[in-house]
């Protein structure tokens, strides 16, 4: 191999290089935050699915509800233990989780997602 | 009519329940019983819902007062959220008012009765059987509902082209040339005026949804109530397609008109003039 040594050193300083950023942030990893109930979410102990269903998939709820309510007039919700919920991200999911940025967005930022709802539906008031 | 005293009662009670109640409602009656209690509720069971609006009750009304009236415009507008920018090209329009001769002008008459000339008409969206806004809009964001009739906006999926804008031969569709809740503050103090109903963002075309929201609940729309409120009744919102009900009675009783019906879109709104 010509210049076998510069190239060895090469690839190593290379790859050095790429990992560096790993080896610097090791350990400094954020911790996911746990959104926050508020103490009605907390009183009423289920919400309107199963919690790993909710956690997992919440938005694939919202996004059923939405068009199902928007564009068939279904605006009831017979939930998994058979109570009838409004569907409403407005009314009926603010109602408990009146803390957004408590507990939508500390996950949302964490995530690096950023929904559109808030565009047009109106943020519940929350006390300071 | 076939409803007897205890059938009466019953919607009655259950009108009530969702009328005081609302969600609280929801929760004492079990499953099931809900899915009953919304049969049970004569309203929510329109096949083509359409609107009289008796021009002469509203027309009596707005010349007794100094500014007229426009409780219906102010009623709808708090309820769907609906600011004023204070600019008549960036108006949005759900309900609105317009001179005689803008409204109808597929019958023009130099020397027309003083008791409509110039007069303010009410105006809101048609909810046409063949609704070109429908027909045109190229994401199905807006759509005819066939359970209904009433003509919707899905404004999740409305991408502002506006060609509905272009189709509708009444203008009955609005652009937000803002978004809403940066209209002036002066204008709109107390805005958002509904918090349980969404605002709408920049870019989108609105118009009048003849309250859905409420009419799934078994309420009239929001401008029917208001005109009820003040006692004129000028507005009666009913079902077209049941031969008994109030919106069939008033057109059997009498002459109305539809707004251009030359272009066949079958208007759902009526006149009595």
């Amino acid at each position: 191999m010509y210049d076998g040594g510069k190239i060895i050193v090469g690839l190593i300083i290379g790859i050095g290089l790429f990992l560096f950023p790993f080896f610097y942030n090791a350990g400094t990893a954020a911790k996911a935050p746990a959104p926050e109930l508020t103490a009605k979410a907390k009183e009423a102990k289920v919400c309107v699915a199963e919690k790993p269903y909710i956690t997992k998939s919440h938005f694939v709820l919202l996004d059923e509800w939405r068009n199902s309510s928007v564009r068939d007039g279904e605006r009831y919700y017979k939930a998994f233990n058979g109570k009838i919920y409004y569907k409403s991200l407005q009314v009926t999911c603010v109602e408990c989780h009146s803390n957004k940025t408590k507990f939508c967005d500390q996950c949302h930022n964490y995530m690096s997602v950023v929904p559109y709802c808030w565009d047009c539906h109106i943020v519940p008031e929350e006390k300071k | 009519m076939g409803v007897d005293r205890r059938e009466f009662l019953k919607i009655a009670g259950y009108a009530a329940l969702f009328g005081l109640g609302g969600k609280a409602a929801i929760d004492i009656l079990s499953p099931g019983e809900l899915e009953a209690a919304m049969e049970g509720i004569p309203l929510t069971k329109g096949k083509r819902w359409s609107m009289v609006i008796d021009m002469r009750k509203c027309l009596k009304k707005q010349a007794a007062g100094k500014d007229g009236c426009k409780e219906c415009i102010i009623a709808c507008h708090r309820e769907h959220n609906v600011p004023d920018w204070g600019n008549p090209k960036h108006a949005i329009k759900w309900i609105w008012q317009d001179k005689y001769e803008h409204v109808f002008p597929d019958h023009p008459n130099q020397f027309i009765d003083e008791g409509v000339r110039h007069k303010p008409f009410i105006l809101l969206c048609n909810h046409c059987v063949n609704p070109p806004c429908v027909r045109v809009c190229p994401t199905k964001a807006t759509f005819k509902r066939a359970s209904d009739g009433i003509v919707s906006m899905d404004m999740h999926r409305c991408i502002g082209c506006r060609f509905c804008m272009a189709a509708c031969p009444y203008g009955s569709r609005s652009f937000n040339w803002g978004n809403p809740r940066k209209a002036p503050k002066e204008l709109n103090p107390d805005y958002p005026t509904n918090r349980a109903y969404p605002e709408r963002s920049k870019g989108v075309v609105e118009k009048c949804n003849f309250c859905v929201e409420l009419v799934s609940k078994g309420e009239l729309p929001a401008c029917v109530q208001a005109c009820d409120k003040i006692k004129v009744h000028a507005l009666n919102f009913g079902d077209l397609d049941t031969p008994e009900s109030n919106v069939r009675k008033l057109l059997r009783e009498h002459y109305t008109i539809r707004r251009k019906p030359a272009l066949g879109t079958e208007p759902n709104l009526f006149y009595i003039i």
